[in-house]
């Protein structure tokens, strides 16, 4: 039997090796966002309500949740709510549905559990991956969402950055050029075998340095996936101590069985 | 206290039915790892119950309010999100128990004579666990709710003549809808939990009445103690297997609080990130795979071409994958039960089964381009459909040549007693 399970073992390993993706390789960039950074979510508050909340709700949010981030009813009204004067409400959009689909074709998506859907690393990715491209409707174009509808917001902020493209022999070299990036980079194939690996880059400075505007998004992916399950906290450090009782429970149990069964040959 | 029972045993066999199927059902002793799972599946189904009945209390089936109200569970509803996530992790958790369940059946003969009705009532559970599983999947009306609904309606659409009229008459819409929605809510709270508990229940009178099998794959029954009556291998189930299962339900909590506490969407295979989008018909997700439980499954629908035109060979492979586990116990010819005793034969095949069920349980969670293709020789056929297809052939090949290969296999001689 065991050896039937090693054999097994082996084929799936080797079955996982097969696995090669000659296609689009789009390498995100990390958000460095740390759950338990208290003023980095307070931050991230004050960031999404300032540049985010007048188009994207995040309506399964209640203004009064905000205490978990260790702040008291009177600054989230003083600080935080702009659109309502309900500490109970939900964080909505000031944007009417009918003007965003006049203006934007539809409306922006709700962000309440949008870190759930692409992840915090995708987001951050797509936050710094905005480049000026004069074909585009919007003037903006983005590296992580291409033709993507939104424009670039943030832009005052982070300065205009444009789009970098340098070619490559083949999809290995072209590989190797993009992890050296130690960022956000998209390889693709081109016509004739030939690799184009694409970044962005600062074209003319903006208000906020490339590294304060990185923290400024950090804070604000931070904060969205805090609002995507604002009980995260909560629920790992309950499963700790379930799992300190589980073990004890156990010690208990596995004694019990022990002393029934020791006459049982 | 002795009064009261002796009042409630003159109107009630409390007593009787306690002896009989608990203190003084006799089980061979030696159970070993895979004999917590059937136990386990009641557990389970126990806490499916008792989260499922608290989430109801908040959840709105109406297609404008169901995903609203899952986030209501989840944030504003106390304890709603453990509520939740066990209901979730639940339902994955009942298929693996399960899955590990029928496969302990497979190693041990546990479906042979005189287990053949065991064994069906056990496929019927599973059946309507399949059901509850689907209609559930509906409810918190995400895109992959909605979109892998669409894709499982539409393999009853697929049947010759009446697949139109067949997959309206699931709906009760040309879509799904709210109108689905309901029906869906209607089947996962009462039809099929009804059905679920009372199959449960026959199959515990049925495993009660045959005797549990064991890892020796002999009967305990007949060896009987002189004195006593009781087989000489078994002992009562309780206290030894209550205080026994106990301890697998501890470690079962364990796993799967670390599950339910720490990774709760486990990747994307609990709970996928697309669910998190609201169900919209417009517009169709990129890839659409069904929970893990059933992806063994949707490679074989996946894996089976397009003939005379018509998809419907692909739903029929995969409703056989599943109906031929009925037939079992009539397939399998070989002079022992348990795979201690089989031969190289029977064991070789068992592994191959269990590859292709694993394979194919992969392969149904990515998408078809996973490997890339074969060259131009081979058609430049995906790789990763050609790979399905050898292992669907090899999961009925396990089945249909089973008669024969199980009557030829070399066995061991099997002991009189427990070993």
């Amino acid at each position: 039997m065991n050896a039937l399970l090693k054999l097994l073992g082996i084929i799936l390993v080797a079955a996982s090796g097969c696995a090669s993706a000659s296609e689009a390789g789009l390498r995100l960039e990390p958000a460095p966002a740390q759950r338990l950074d208290v003023e980095s979510l307070q931050r991230g508050a004050r960031n999404f309500v300032n540049y985010c909340q007048s188009c994207h709700g995040a309506q399964y949010m209640r203004y009064n949740r905000l205490t978990d981030l260790e702040l008291t009813e009177a600054q989230i009204r003083d600080n935080l709510m702009f659109a309502t004067d309900k500490i109970g409400s939900t964080m909505t959009a000031a944007m009417s549905k009918a003007d965003a689909t006049a203006w934007f074709g539809g409306p922006p998506p709700d962000l309440s559990v949008e870190a759930r859907v692409r992840g915090k690393d995708w987001l951050y990715s797509y936050l710094i991956g905005f480049y000026r491209d004069e074909k585009s409707a919007t003037g903006w174009n983005n590296l992580v969402f291409p033709s993507v509808a939104m424009p670039h917001v943030l832009w005052g902020l982070a300065g205009p950055h444009k789009l970098v493209e340098t070619e490559y022999e083949d999809e290995e070299k072209a590989e190797a050029a993009a992890i050296a990036v130690k960022g956000l980079a998209i390889s693709e194939p081109l016509a004739g075998g030939k690799w184009v690996v694409k970044t962005v880059a600062q074209d003319t400075p903006g208000k906020m340095s490339p590294i304060e505007y990185k923290t400024f998004v950090a804070d604000l992916v931070n904060f969205l996936d805090y609002t995507a399950e604002p009980v995260r906290n909560d629920r790992i450090n309950i499963g700790i101590v379930v799992l300190i009782y589980l073990g004890l429970l156990f010690a208990f149990v596995y004694a019990l069985k022990r002393s029934y069964w020791k006459d049982i040959h | 206290m002795q009064r009261l029972l002796n009042w409630i045993d003159d109107r009630f066999p409390l007593s009787a039915l306690w002896k009989s199927q608990v203190s003084e059902y006799y089980a061979p002793k030696n159970f070993n790892f895979w004999y917590y799972f059937g136990s386990l599946a009641l557990f389970v189904l126990v806490m499916q119950f008792v989260t499922g009945i608290f989430l109801t209390m908040s959840y709105k089936p109406d297609a404008t309010k169901a995903f609203e109200s899952i986030e209501y569970i989840m944030r504003d509803v106390s304890g709603g999100w453990l509520i939740r996530y066990m209901h979730s992790t639940g339902a994955s958790a009942f298929f693996l128990v399960v899955y590990l369940h029928m496969f302990r059946a497979l190693l041990y003969g546990s479906y042979r004579k005189p287990r053949e009705l065991l064994w069906i009532v056990g496929c019927f559970i599973y059946l309507a666990l399949m059901a509850e599983a689907f209609f559930g999947y509906l409810l918190p009306w995400g895109q992959m709710s909605y979109w892998g609904a669409q894709v499982i309606v539409n393999l009853f659409s697929a049947v010759p003549i009446i697949g139109d009229d067949l997959g309206t008459w699931i709906r009760g819409d040309y879509t799904i809808s709210d109108v689905t929605l309901n029906r869906f809510f209607a089947f996962h709270v009462a039809a099929v939990p009804l059905v679920l508990l009372m199959l449960v229940v026959v199959h515990l009178m049925a495993l009660h009445e045959v005797g549990s099998n064991n890892p020796d794959g002999i009967e305990i029954k007949d060896r009987l103690d002189p004195t006593t009556g009781h087989p000489v291998d078994g002992i009562p189930f309780h206290p030894y297997y209550t205080v026994k299962d106990l301890v697998g339900v501890v470690v079962f909590l364990v796993v799967f609080s670390i599950v339910v506490f720490f990774w709760p969407d486990a990747g994307g295979y609990f709970i996928e990130a697309n669910n998190f989008i609201p169900a919209d018909p417009l517009k169709t997700p990129e890839h659409i795979a069904p929970v893990w439980y059933f992806t063994p499954y949707y490679a074989m629908l996946r894996a089976v071409p397009s003939f005379l035109n018509s998809q419907f060979w692909g739903v029929l492979v995969m409703g056989l994958a599943v109906v031929i586990l009925f037939f079992l116990p009539w397939l399998d010819r070989g002079k022992v039960k348990s795979i201690r005793y089989r031969g190289f034969i029977y064991k070789a095949w068992l592994a191959a089964f269990a590859l292709s069920f694993l394979v194919l349980g992969y392969l149904g969670t990515v998408p078809v381009t996973v490997w890339g293709q074969f060259g131009s020789m081979m058609g430049a056929a995906d790789r990763a459909t050609v790979v399905a297809r050898v292992f669907t052939t090899v999961y009925f090949l396990f089945f249909i040549l089973m008669p024969w290969y199980t009557a030829r296999d070399k066995t061991k001689p099997v002991p009189d007693r427990l070993t």
